[in-house]
């Protein structure tokens, strides 16, 4: 099988096999990650630019991880060094990394549009990892990983996401991705949390209701709910959201037996989620997620950088 | 292993109308395997300490088929494992294969005797490669080579320690293994290659 | 001087015309007008196969002047408004400083006097700074020339506000036109909100932002007999309510731009073309569809272009950092044209009504009528003419369009302000 992606910015343009083989190259790095000596020489040569425009730990250090362990050579550009602090334009950023001679951006950046924005500017491929409100497919891919690995298959599973899916880039890659594979998604959230579209990422059902849904669900996916301050906060207090939305021990009971808990982290423990849930031995697999954003990340710069020329046409 | 399979229809017939000739039929290659697994065990002087590594997409079936037959002989067992060297090649840019086979190696490595074992043996790179995966596993007491076919070419200073049949070939060929067990017939064929393209082992499942 | 315009279709609904014949204008203003003219000494144009019309006023456009001539001075957007067929323009108060007082006012009626090549009507500012917070001057701009009123770029943030500007500008006999924009529902809106703020990930400007503030405004202009002109409509919900604001007899007219008549929020791509970001923002194919239909049977009063000039960097960078705008001077005529007029959606008449008489009507400018006693603004339109708009064509220092790249058919030939050629042949006469 081909794959001629150069970039990774939209999930939409991957195919349910492309992002098969990611998944599955993917489980070839997990073996990697599971050996004493975690890195391979794959990459060695390659040099790939972290370009974190806002700040972001987890993400970063994920692709750092996956740079370092697949032998790149990675540059760390951004924070509070960044050129636009100094008043410098996007675009003559770019235009410094790309006269660098890098193989890879990555890009983080608060505003939407901006990963295609550097791919129009750049030789280099550009992977999204995470552009405003818009797209974070990177994410998806490792949320795809994880319930796969744990459930089997993505196909015909029901995945209920909740939570702020308007201000959410993850929803925007997920809810997508998701239906490519062939998964059922409902999104859960106050209106006030909800885009004006839901349908149009491709969400089958819209509910306010998470007791009326659970039942129905293999997978739960919880987003994090943003603790800001109250005045003109889009639901009451946290305490009425937890009550109304929150998966609690108590509603354990409308779950299905073997339904899986996901969250794409940091959590808000006694808000979207307790701790009973979010350490749920059998269900939650948020940690899982975490290591499968190696093993995933290392998947897709294994893939993006291999180059178009498949030769091997015997 | 270094294969991007294209299973059209199309690649199914080109394959018999190339100019196929068999080098080694079934028997033979039976034949070699118990020859190389006495080899083995009289070179290490027995099982003791003793591990396969096969290198994907038929070394590991070699290494199966070698594994069995040094428990027949021996009546022990010796520890098994498979290799994909696609992260390790030096020809990323040029022959990038998206797809990667799994790799397992269930046992330590430090302190054994690791014998890698691959179909065909050629440039030498793809061993090369395995050298070097194999360090990142552990540290074996000695690394020795077994291949069912040696085609000479080689481009790096790598030997095997144990040949099934020397075939010598032609750059402008290919030599082949097909093994019952994922292509439906057991032989070592040497196949002209279409100019422009590269000799390397076939697709499982066949072409 | 004596300058002979022959054989041109005359196209003026004021006075009823539309035939071929002749102009002569003496002294910058139009002494006869009729078929078989002739003059002994002066100058004498045959424009066969070229349009006649009233000067086109264009009465909503942002010059830029002063604070902000990286994007456009008066010397160069008027000669934008010549090159796009206007012999005046009517630019709004949101420069730096803010037009906001006379000598504002003054600054750029003399500095267009001196370098540009158009009229140039300066709307002032209802409120201070355009803060919402405290009146402005308003009859010291009047007596210094403002012809309307208005805080374009946002609106007044309350009604109590509004309805003291109303309260206040009614003595004047002067529009109060407003940008209608609910801070509190628009907040950091990218894109109308729905499809396309949903696809690209952006926050809405919803369409209820623009039409509350409609509503509000009509009810302050029932409340005050302020005339009130609603800038820029792009909804369907929102013209429904100056509709019924008509037929209850309010002094309520508005304007739609050319955008907003051709392009819908869909027209943005996931490549983030930052040419396409306008406030309002472009909305939905039924919003548009709706628009059409109030040109067409003359519930808008007006097209405007909105002309938002920008600097490039202003544009080429992320969506949601890039400027709202888009230019409009140079198109807006050949658009209409192309898209309304080619295709009989209206006729030339009613193009006029809308981008001259109207315009002047709500700006309370004398109207130029062609005939005998008025003033000679006048523009030639070649009908045929076909042309592809490029960064090369325009005469504005910005090159933020979007309709970069389109076929256009029939533009602005010659434009004459006071009997003198602004533009001549396509080329601004210096």
């Amino acid at each position: 099988m081909a794959f001629t992606h150069k970039h990774l910015i939209d999930i939409s343009e991957y195919s349910a096999d492309d992002i098969m083989l990611l998944l599955e190259v993917a489980v070839k790095f997990k073996e990697v990650n599971e050996r004493k000596i975690k890195k391979v020489p794959t990459l060695k040569g390659f040099t790939v630019i972290n370009m974190f425009n806002e700040p972001s730990t987890r993400t970063r250090s994920s692709f750092e991880l996956a740079e370092k362990r697949l032998s790149c050579d990675s540059l760390n550009f951004g924070g509070s060094s960044t050129s636009a602090v100094k008043g410098e334009s996007l675009i003559d950023t770019i235009e410094t990394l790309n006269s660098y001679k890098v193989d890879m951006v990555i890009v983080r950046d608060k505003h939407a549009g901006v990963p295609r924005l550097i791919a129009e500017h750049v030789d280099a491929g550009v992977i999204d990892a995470g552009d405003g409100k818009h797209q974070h497919p990177t994410q998806a891919l490792l949320d795809l990983y994880s319930i796969w690995e744990n459930l089997g298959k993505l196909e015909g599973l029901h995945v209920g996401i909740v939570g702020d899916i308007g201000h959410s880039r993850v929803c925007g890659s997920l809810i997508p991705a998701l239906k490519i594979m062939g998964a059922t998604v409902t999104v859960i959230a106050p209106p006030t949390l909800m885009p004006a579209r839901p349908d149009i990422l491709g969400a089958d059902y819209v509910s306010s209701n998470i007791d009326e849904v659970l039942p129905e669900l293999d997978v739960v996916y919880m987003l994090r709910i943003q603790r800001e301050r109250l005045e003109g906060a889009p639901y009451p207090s946290l305490r009425e959201y937890n009550l109304l939305f929150g998966l609690t021990q108590a509603r354990e009971r409308l779950m299905k037996p073997d339904a899986l808990i996901c969250h794409p982290g940091p959590i808000n423990r006694g808000v979207e989620l307790d701790s009973y849930m979010a350490d749920h031995p059998k269900r939650s697999v948020i940690l899982n997620q975490v290591y499968a954003g190696i093993c995933t990340r290392m998947a897709a710069l294994y893939l993006l950088l291999g180059g178009s020329d498949d030769g091997l046409t015997a | 292993m270094k294969d991007s399979p294209k299973s059209t229809p199309d690649a199914k017939n080109a394959k018999s109308a190339q100019s196929n000739a068999a080098v080694m039929d079934a028997a033979e290659i039976e034949r070699s395997l118990t020859r190389i697994a006495h080899q083995i065990l009289e070179s290490n002087h027995g099982a003791q300490n003793l591990a396969l590594v096969g290198i994907v997409t038929r070394g590991d079936i070699l290494a199966r088929m070698l594994a069995e037959k040094i428990a027949e002989i021996e009546g022990s067992t010796v520890e098994l494992g498979s290799l994909d060297i696609s992260f390790y090649r030096d020809d990323f840019f040029t022959n990038f294969a998206p797809e990667v086979h799994a790799t397992n190696i269930p046992f330590d490595m430090a302190g054994k005797t690791i014998v890698l074992v691959d179909d065909v043996l050629y440039t030498g790179r793809t061993i090369r490669a395995a050298l070097d995966a194999l360090t990142d596993f552990g540290r074996p007491a000695a690394v020795q080579l077994a291949v069912l076919v040696d085609r000479g070419h080689r481009e790096l200073p790598i030997r095997a320690d144990y040949v099934g049949k020397n075939v010598p070939s032609s750059k402008e060929q290919n030599v082949r293994l097909y093994l019952e067990e994922v292509d439906g017939t057991s032989s070592v064929e040497i196949i002209d290659i279409q100019p422009g393209t590269r000799a390397s082992s076939a697709p499982l499942g066949g072409e | 001087m004596a300058l002979l315009l022959k054989n041109a279709r005359v196209i003026d609904p004021a006075c009823k015309l539309d035939a071929v014949c002749d102009i002569l204008i003496r002294h910058g203003e139009i002494v006869e007008v009729g078929k078989g003219l002739s003059i002994e000494k002066g100058i004498t144009r045959d424009l066969t196969g070229k349009i006649v019309v009233p000067g086109l006023v264009d009465m909503h456009v942002h010059l830029r002047e002063p604070g902000q001539e990286q994007k456009e001075d008066i010397a160069s957007g008027s000669r934008a408004a010549a090159h796009g067929g206007f012999s005046a323009v009517c630019c709004m108060p949101n420069t730096k400083p803010i037009i906001d007082n006379a000598a504002q006012v003054r600054f750029v009626t003399e500095r267009a006097d001196e370098v540009g090549k158009c009229r140039v009507y300066v709307a002032g500012a209802c409120t201070q700074g355009l803060k919402s917070e405290t009146l402005s001057e308003m009859g010291d701009m009047v007596a210094h020339g403002a012809v309307a009123f208005t805080d374009d770029g946002c609106g007044i943030h309350t009604a109590g506000m509004m309805r003291l500007v109303m309260d206040y500008a009614s003595m004047f006999d002067k529009a109060v036109m407003s940008h209608c924009q609910d801070e509190s529902l628009v907040g950091a809106g990218q894109v109308n909100e729905g499809v396309v703020s949903t696809r690209l990930g952006m926050l809405g400007w919803p369409a209820a932002g623009e039409e509350i503030q409609i509503a509000r405004d009509i009810a302050i202009s029932r409340l005050t007999g302020c005339p009130l002109h609603i800038q820029h409509i792009s909804t369907l919900r929102g013209l429904d309510l100056v509709r019924a604001a008509k037929a209850e007899g309010l002094p309520v007219t508005c304007e739609v731009t050319p955008h907003h008549l051709i392009l819908t929020e869909d027209d943005i791509g996931d490549d983030y073309n930052t040419y396409l970001k306008v406030n309002p923002p472009l909305r939905t194919a039924e919003d548009v569809a709706g628009l059409i239909q109030g040109v067409v049977d003359g519930s808008i009063d007006c097209i405007a272009s909105d002309h938002a000039p920008h600097a490039a960097w202003e544009k080429d960078c992320e969506f949601e950092v890039a400027w709202f705008g888009m230019t409009g001077l140079e198109t807006m005529l050949s658009l209409i044209l192309t898209k309304f007029v080619d295709t009989n959606i209206i006729d030339y008449a009613r193009m006029v009504e809308m981008m001259a008489i109207n315009p002047r009507k709500v700006l309370r400018l004398e109207q130029v009528k062609i005939e005998a006693g008025n003033i000679a603004d006048l523009t030639v339109i070649d009908p045929e003419a076909t042309w592809t708009v490029t960064k090369e064509d325009f005469y504005s220092k910005a090159v933020n369009s979007a309709f970069l790249g389109a076929e256009l058919k029939g533009r602005a030939n010659d434009v004459y302000v006071g009997g003198f050629a602004t533009m001549e042949e396509g080329v601004i006469v210096e």
